[in-house]
């Protein structure tokens, strides 16, 4: 178990292109951080950095205190279970998680209980003695776990160890991995694409693009307060609605959905920021409520055009488009393109989530709520949280 | 897939048959030739009247063809693993490495196997003569080592190419040393490659006949093909046909071997389950 901290790490390829630029955190022992972020954001650079996978070109790696920029990977006393699993086919289950004990010279009765042990804890007894071809792919993930565990490292470090199993599964091991973390008390470092996992796992939460950090935070804490637009939309499911809007004098906010007035608490963040100015207004769904089941909670309605209603049971996502174009930023169009979702249609689509007890149809239109406490408002040009202090 | 129709499937077999004659009538022409005495070697007939074993006696009293029958298998043995065991290494590090020099190194070895032969065999004859390898076997076993290299060369690199690099890093991670990885995780893998280089570098070492020619010059380091050149006859005009015979069919005989023994480690799809679903 052991504390890395990464200070100032850069990572920059012989041909010039910078895959991370001045990469900062200091991970406790025992810690779960997750870093997540679309591809190419250089997440799994770094895991690769602090598995010795890769050369740091600049800065400092410290394990336990030791600057180990220059160590093998064997000599890091790190694990790794990688996306792919890399089992070796040649090798029963047994010698696959036997294998790192094996060349760390155990003998073979103390390899043979603690592969044991680990098999008991992943519930692959009955399979030690098969190979990885003969293996679902659950099972699959599994060895790769028991791999890691079995040499009692000082670290884990994870690169998307679920995406390949299909959806159900993968809930599954989340849990399962999250309890294996909690009590074996190894400092876990995890990448991941998938915002769901990085909110349920992790204890800390970095989000990536572009190679450079955007925020680091725990998951309530990046959900309740992005620091910008990128973390904003990343974060959450479903994603955040973003409208184009103007701040005016006075904490007023017009957009799309009408004319809001701020809370106190936001005009006071806003202090200084003089004039009117173009913003993006982010509201998260759940944030939206069926004006007939909110009573005189403080905020803002207007008429929604519903086009679509998901009844889920628990509660009732409406889809509706308002007039006007929709946000444009760098950052979104990133993450639409990760997420598959560039179409542009015309208006602007928005997502509510509202009480299982609304009454809202499709084709119709309902009068809704949002609350003006939990608006996100966003530097048009620099794609900044005006609300965030930091 | 088209269903097999009747015409379809005798079409087949009937080029199948075809292949098997055009294959096999020389094979058992020779075979025939070799069970023949000296009275119906030309009698004209495809299958011999009176089988008889004299000419496998005939060679096999025969000393040099016996001595180089050692030549050639021990020749042979040693160059496959010595061209297999530096083929190995060499493959692995141009598949896995980044290093200056590659594409030279694996122009050379191109270059090295395309060069005709014959050009080479004078100052072979000139070099060894002069250093005393002349007639020995390292004499026979260091050109076919060089000829056999770009071969194992190209066909091992094009096996570890799909090894999945990530089994090396997991190997890496699992604290193991650059040659424990090759030696523990990635050769265990390539050995169907290793397999099949190997019977390729066996049989174009065994069926040298230039170098064998014209790198020995008594039974010291002779291997069979040159060995049946200077077979004679019982008597001056006597050819000898029926031993030569026989002694290609004996020749013939380790190759398949080799190939039957080592056919049963290439094993396709040996990696499945290493990465992925």
């Amino acid at each position: 178990m052991a504390e890395i901290v990464l200070e100032h790490v850069v990572k920059r390829y012989p041909d010039g292109a910078l895959a991370v630029d001045d990469f900062n955190l200091d991970i406790a022992d025992g810690e779960f951080i997750i870093l997540v972020g679309p591809s190419g954001c250089g997440k799994s650079t770094t895991l690769n950095m602090v598995a010795g996978l890769e050369d740091i070109t600049a800065g400092k790696l410290i394990i336990d205190g030791q600057v180990v920029n220059d160590k093998a990977p064997k000599d890091r006393d790190i694990a790794m279970v990688f996306q792919s699993y890399a089992l070796y086919p040649h090798m029963t289950v047994r010698e696959n998680m036997g294998f790192p004990l094996r060349l760390a010279g155990m003998d073979k009765q103390t390899i043979r209980q603690k592969v044991d042990e680990a098999a008991e804890l992943l519930e692959l007894t009955q399979h030690l003695d098969r190979k990885p071809a003969n293996l679902s792919g659950g099972q699959r993930q599994r060895v790769a776990m028991g791999r890691a565990i079995v040499r009692q490292p000082k670290a884990f470090l994870m690169d998307e160890p679920l995406s390949n199993l299909d959806a159900k599964l993968r809930v599954q091991m989340r849990t399962q991995i999250s309890r294996i973390q909690k009590s074996l008390g190894t400092t876990t470092l995890y990448v991941t694409h998938d915002q769901t996992e990085a909110m349920t796992l992790g204890d800390r939460v970095v989000v990536m693009r572009a190679g450079v950090v955007q925020q680091v935070g725990t998951p309530a804490h990046l959900y309740a307060h992005p620091s910008n637009l990128f973390v904003a939309g990343f974060i959450g499911s479903p994603s955040m609605n973003f409208l184009p809007g103007q701040l005016k004098g006075g904490g007023t906010v017009v957009t799309a959905l009408g004319e809001a007035q701020l809370p106190d608490r936001s005009r006071r963040a806003l202090d200084g920021a003089s004039g009117d100015r173009e913003v993006i207004v982010g509201i998260r769904p759940e944030h939206f409520e069926d004006a007939s089941v909110v009573g005189d909670k403080p905020g803002a309605t207007f008429d929604a055009p519903i086009d679509i209603v998901e009844a889920m049971g628990s509660d009732v996502y409406a889809y509706f488009t308002v007039k006007g174009e929709g946000a444009s930023s760098a950052e979104l169009d990133e993450l639409a393109k990760d997420t598959g979702n560039d179409l542009h249609g015309t208006g602007l689509s928005i997502t509510a989530r509202l009480d299982a007890a609304s009454g809202v149809r499709r084709n119709s239109t309902a009068k809704l709520w949002y609350d003006t406490a939990k608006l996100h408002l966003f530097d048009a040009s620099t794609g900044k949280n005006l609300l965030e202090a930091n | 897939m088209q269903p097999a129709t009747t015409n379809r499937k005798l079409m087949w077999w009937g080029i199948n048959i075809l292949v098997l004659l055009y294959a096999f009538v020389p094979v058992f022409w020779l075979l025939s030739l070799s069970l023949k005495n000296a009275e119906t070697l030309n009698d004209g007939n495809y299958f011999p009247t009176h089988p008889t074993g004299a000419s496998y006696q005939a060679i096999f009293q025969n000393d040099d063809f016996v001595r180089s029958l050692i030549n050639s298998i021990g020749i042979c043995l040693i160059s496959t693993l010595v061209a297999i065991v530096i083929g190995t290494m060499c493959a692995y590090a141009i598949a896995r490495l980044q290093f200056p020099g590659k594409a030279a190194i694996l122009a050379m070895a191109l270059l090295v196997s395309m060069f005709p032969q014959i050009a080479l065999v004078t100052p072979l004859f000139k070099i060894e003569t002069a250093i005393g390898l002349f007639d020995t076997w390292p004499g026979l076993i260091i050109p076919y080592i060089t000829f056999a290299l770009p071969l194992a060369i190209y066909t091992l690199s094009a096996f570890f190419r799909e090894i999945p690099w990530d089994l090396e890093k997991a190997a890496k991670m699992d604290g193991a040393t650059p040659y424990q990885a090759f030696r523990q995780v990635i050769t265990p893998l390539a050995m169907p490659g290793v397999f099949t280089t190997a019977i390729l570098v066996f049989i174009a070492c065994w069926n040298d006949f230039l170098f064998a020619l014209s790198l020995t010059s008594t039974s010291n380091a002779r291997t069979v093909p040159a060995a049946m050149s200077y077979f004679t006859g019982a008597t001056t005009f006597e050819k000898p046909t029926g031993p030569i015979a026989a002694a290609a069919i004996v020749i013939t005989i380790p190759i398949v071997l080799f190939v039957l023994v080592f056919q049963r480690r290439i094993v396709a799809g040996l990696t499945s389950g290493a990465v992925k679903g």
